[in-house]
């Protein structure tokens, strides 16, 4: 039997949580451009464009992530593409991540008063230009707390995808675990590694609240 | 690329699907209540509690917050019988739902704690009332109707959520969705069908939350 130290046990968990991170950003960077689509369909001048966007977030808002990955995992290979957990979970989180993005950012479009378009539209812009240098700008500003604290529920999320077979934090807990019989030690470490991970985020997206509310 | 999809097993698998379901739906139920009530202790503990009890409850709520629910799970199930405790799965699946539901909800609760006005627990006092009474009587409903839309949200949440007790052989929706498509080898066509009988469900519970909390509550839950 192998003995595992303390230290070799946090090693390897420290190891496997690069995984962890690299996931959380591919996920968050891929799941901003493809919201950033979502967006542009759900707050279009036609009506169903809206309706369209609509069910997608509803989609994803609506069904549990453990689906969608798994959808993703047996679903691709049937269109004939090689998947591997990675990608599956990339892909997964992608969407994921794009459907709550896309409906944070569409409340902020909603909560900009109708004479900033207006405004706009005065200056001569058109409806893209509108968008890019007076919409989105402030749009974003404004949920910057809520896209944080999202990010948050992202990173967290990227356990799940231990369980169709990717090799993050919690799949590696688990397979250390199994040799060491010591789960509470383990899991723990786990659970500190993830904390440490979210809670500035989270103080940073409560600070971003604080300022927003204070003006 | 030759696949068809093959729905021809869904016939004898309807039974498993309805009682997972049943199983899940029993799930979000236990934790809803016992969530809530442990949430509104939580929140008037955090608020007029001895100071060493407003610091746990505060760390609580943040450890609770910042790690994945995936391994809360495992910490009770695995964890907690080297500790001489051993839970069957689903009890283990329920205090580790409602643990975590609790930390959400005591932040939801304690902000419609606080937006129920100085004033109504003055003039409750100035009425005679005991302090345990203006709790119950006057801020606690105010309160609820306030905070009522982010708790059913979270309640729908919580339920989503719950899929992945399947990993620790709770026999759930999910876990029925794994053992039929291990039967079946139509994995895709299974995690579809259950997924939609997942949307049915959050789409369903949201629409009894909202009409429930109308003719309970009151006006102005939409």
């Amino acid at each position: 039997m192998i003995e595992f130290t303390f230290w070799d046990i946090l090693r390897n968990l420290l190891l496997a949580a690069r995984w962890t991170v690299l996931l959380s950003l591919a996920a968050f960077v891929g799941g901003a451009l493809v919201g950033l689509v979502v967006l542009f369909f759900r707050i279009a001048k036609n009506k169903w464009s809206r309706r369209i966007a609509s069910g997608y977030i509803a989609l994803f808002q609506g069904t549990p992530l453990l689906m969608q990955l798994f959808l993703m995992f047996f679903g691709l290979p049937m269109l004939g593409l090689r998947i591997e957990p990675w990608t599956a979970a990339v892909l997964g989180l992608t969407f994921f991540a794009s459907a709550y993005l896309a409906e944070i950012w569409r409340s902020g479009v909603a909560a900009l008063p109708q004479g900033q378009w207006d405004a706009g539209a005065s200056l001569g812009l058109h409806y893209l230009q509108e968008l890019r240098l007076i919409i989105l700008p402030q749009a974003f500003s404004i949920t910057r707390a809520p896209t944080v604290g999202f990010l948050v529920q992202l990173i967290k999320s990227t356990a799940l995808t231990s369980i169709i077979g990717f090799e993050e934090l919690v799949r590696t807990s688990n397979a250390i675990n199994n040799a060491t019989f010591e789960p509470f030690k383990v899991y723990g470490l786990v659970a500190l590694i993830f904390f440490v991970m979210c809670f500035p985020l989270t103080q940073y997206a409560r600070t971003l609240e604080q300022r927003a509310a204070a003006h | 690329m030759g696949y068809s999809l093959d729905f021809g097993w869904l016939a004898g698998a309807v039974g498993a699907i309805a009682r997972g379901a049943a199983t899940t739906m029993l799930l979000i139920v236990v934790t809803t209540f016992v969530g809530t009530l442990l949430s509104i202790l939580g929140a008037a503990g955090r608020r007029n509690g001895p100071p060493l009890l407003k610091r746990a409850i505060g760390v609580y709520v943040e450890v609770m917050r910042n790690t994945p629910f995936l391994v809360q799970l495992f910490f009770i199930f695995f964890g907690l019988p080297s500790l001489g405790v051993r839970l069957d799965p689903i009890l283990a699946a329920m205090l580790a739902m409602t643990l975590n539901m609790a930390a959400y909800t005591i932040e939801i609760v304690g902000a419609g704690l606080d937006a129920v006005p100085r004033g109504q627990t003055e003039a409750a006092l100035a009425l005679g009332l005991r302090p345990r009474q203006v709790f119950v009587k006057i801020v606690l409903p105010q309160a609820l109707k306030v905070i009522y839309p982010a708790l059913t949200s979270q309640v729908v949440i919580m339920m989503l959520e719950s899929a992945v007790v399947s990993q620790i052989a709770v026999r759930e929706l999910t876990y029925e969705a794994d053992m039929l498509q291990a039967r079946t080898f139509r994995a895709f066509e299974t995690y579809f069908v259950v997924t939609m009988v997942y949307l049915g469900l959050s789409m369903g519970l949201r629409r009894l939350l909202v009409s429930g909390g109308r003719r309970v509550l009151g006006a102005g839950v939409s």
